[in-house]
């Protein structure tokens, strides 16, 4: 299902229970557009971060990632502001569903945040379940998606996946 | 081996004999709420998908709660296009920017019952599960897929048991046992598990206590919190509903992912310090601490209860000259009954500002921000840097006897040492 799919960026770390709150504050959850959202990716943590980021790169975090809040504009935010892939420790659940729902890949990867150090180049191979720092030569293997995960993932998130299935639900 | 609440539940939900925890079920869905600032994404999510009309116009309901009234050009926007949105569908239950808090108007208007699968597009949600039912938050996207369906796909969760006995201590509240529980679970201990409260202490509280315990299970990673259904539960809803019930019980020999065992004798008030819920200290550590603004309100501590402890400890009292105290009602029918009860009066011969019910002052909305400096001490759910203002302001998460007390004293202060 998720043949070829593959990710590759330099890694931005973050750390333990990065909220939604701090990935994208309250004061803007009255946006709409993904691409104003982007603007604000991360503005909790690091304001700069959507001019430093490019296309592709990966979002390493600790424990607990996107807790709180349900607000989808948190993974949003990330994912048009050209974030290729979270990886964590753990995951908070509804951020997790979101991510996959939007086809942003979220994987739980124990061990990443020691693995890893900011601006490493990291490769990720979704369909052989690992993230290769090519920096370091580490490799590590991520936790495998749910089964309906991956098909989700596949077919580029839920809302492709909905549509392309209605039938069936 | 018997099931647990959220199995039973979710089994019959998904139209099947049985659910363990870790199955994944297709589940319909009973309920489907959304406030005003993820209406507009779980919408264009549903159309996106190739879905026109909403799958019922009776079982989704909309409330215009977060930024009410509109204090912004982009929130009016939001919501002059959901009325039009639920005129166009013909969408049985809007509740505009009059009425309050989603989680307190969801239940107060007869949406929540025993049994029932609720999910909404807000983390706190879980609220609903002080009703026996099973409720839980999403992502617009996901609501989007139930607008378009009726149905969403789920873990079944394991359950952890919160097992709370004694009588509570005077001024020891239900936000003080949640607090307690979720520095005992910690921030991510409950992630993708249901917690039911059980125990002498749980059967003796209120509907509001309940709703205070099951609204912060997300603090702890939770998906759902649940309290099984008794004759307090079936007193709130009866003047509500169509007062058909199908309660659900856990089996004796349910089985649980694990127990945690509170002691309500022997609990003092505590305080969640910043910046994380889980960070929570007995009130003797954190006495003294000077604070800028006080609030009671939220879906956590904004119901009659809650500004009735409030109002009995400022009666005859005045706020602290450095202090701002604000008071938000849950909603319209929380804001009548405190003008009933003379509770109003109180608070604000007191110096409290009394607002309209609305979310504003808990998530760094419209109301009540922070500055850079300032210590905030809150009877909501979330101490989050930057959550009610500034990043450089201090959060601190108690009960709302707390708040008004050290709204008094000018500093974090037991109500008893007034």
């Amino acid at each position: 299902m998720m043949a070829g799919m593959k990710v590759s960026g330099k890694a931005w770390k973050f750390g333990d229970d990065v909220n939604t709150d701090l990935i994208v504050p309250g004061k803007y959850l009255e946006l709409v557009d993904p691409h104003e959202m982007a603007k604000h990716a991360m503005e909790g943590v690091d304001p700069d971060f959507p001019g430093k980021v490019s296309e592709g790169d990966v979002v390493v975090g600790g424990s607990n990632f996107g807790c709180g809040s349900s607000r989808e504009h948190a993974a949003i935010a990330l994912k048009y502001v050209g974030v290729g892939a979270v990886v964590a420790e753990s995951f908070a659940r509804i951020f997790y569903r979101n991510a996959i729902n939007l086809g942003l890949p979220a994987l739980e990867c124990p061990g990443i945040s020691e693995a890893v150090s900011e601006g490493d180049s990291l490769e990720i191979d979704l369909t052989g379940g690992k993230v290769v720092n090519a920096t370091t030569g580490k490799e590590l293997d991520f936790v495998p998606l749910p089964g309906f995960m991956v098909e989700v993932l596949g077919e580029g998130g839920l809302v492709t996946y909905i549509r392309n299935h209605l039938d069936e639900w | 081996m018997g099931y647990t609440v959220s199995e039973k539940i979710l089994a019959r939900a998904s139209g099947k004999e049985e659910a363990r925890a870790g199955e994944i079920v297709k589940a319909s869905v009973d309920v489907a709420m959304m406030p005003d600032l993820t209406t507009i994404l779980a919408v264009n999510a549903m159309k996106a998908m190739g879905v026109e009309k909403i799958w019922d116009t009776d079982k989704v309901v909309i409330i215009l709660d977060h930024v009410a009234p509109a204090s912004t050009l982009l929130a009016a926007e939001i919501h002059r296009d959901i009325r039009k949105f639920a005129k166009e569908q013909e969408l049985k239950h809007l509740y505009d920017v009059n009425s309050g808090v989603c989680h307190q108007v969801l239940p107060e208007k007869g949406h929540v019952k025993p049994g029932r699968l609720v999910i909404g597009a807000d983390s706190h949600t879980c609220t609903h599960g002080a009703f026996g039912a099973f409720a839980t938050g999403v992502g617009s996207t996901d609501m989007g897929a139930i607008l378009a369906t009726g149905k969403t796909w789920l873990r079944v969760p394991e359950t952890i048991k919160v097992k709370v006995d004694g009588r509570l201590p005077d001024w020891v509240a239900p936000k003080d046992v949640i607090l307690h529980t979720a520095g005992q679970i910690g921030a991510d201990g409950a992630t993708y598990d249901a917690l039911e409260f059980a125990g002498e202490t749980i059967k003796d509280m209120s509907v509001s206590g309940r709703m205070t315990l099951c609204n912060m299970a997300i603090e702890m990673g939770g998906k759902a919190g649940i309290v099984e259904p008794d004759d307090k539960t079936f007193d709130f809803l009866n003047e509500r509903t169509d007062g058909v019930y199908d309660p659900v019980h856990a089996d004796d020999n349910a089985v649980y992912k694990s127990t945690l065992n509170v002691d309500a004798e022997s609990l003092e008030p505590q305080i969640a310090c910043p910046h994380k819920v889980d960070n929570v200290k007995p009130i003797s550590e954190v006495a003294g601490l000077k604070i800028n603004q006080a609030f009671v309100g939220s879906c956590t501590n904004g119901r009659l209860e809650d500004l009735e402890v409030a109002a009995s400890i400022l009666q005859g009292r005045s706020v602290h000259e450095d202090v701002r105290l604000l008071v938000v009602p849950a909603s319209a029918e929380v804001y009548l009954q405190a003008l009933d009860s003379g509770v109003i009066q109180d608070l604000v011969e007191a110096g409290a500002m009394f607002s309209n019910p609305s979310c504003g002052a808990c998530f760094g909305g419209h109301i009540g921000l922070l500055a850079p400096g300032e210590v905030g001490l809150t009877s909501s759910n979330r101490n989050f840097r930057g959550r009610q203002g500034s990043p450089e302001a201090w959060v601190y998460l108690a009960s709302p006897a707390v708040t008004a007390a050290s709204a008094v004293a000018g500093e974090i202060t037991h109500p008893r040492d007034l």
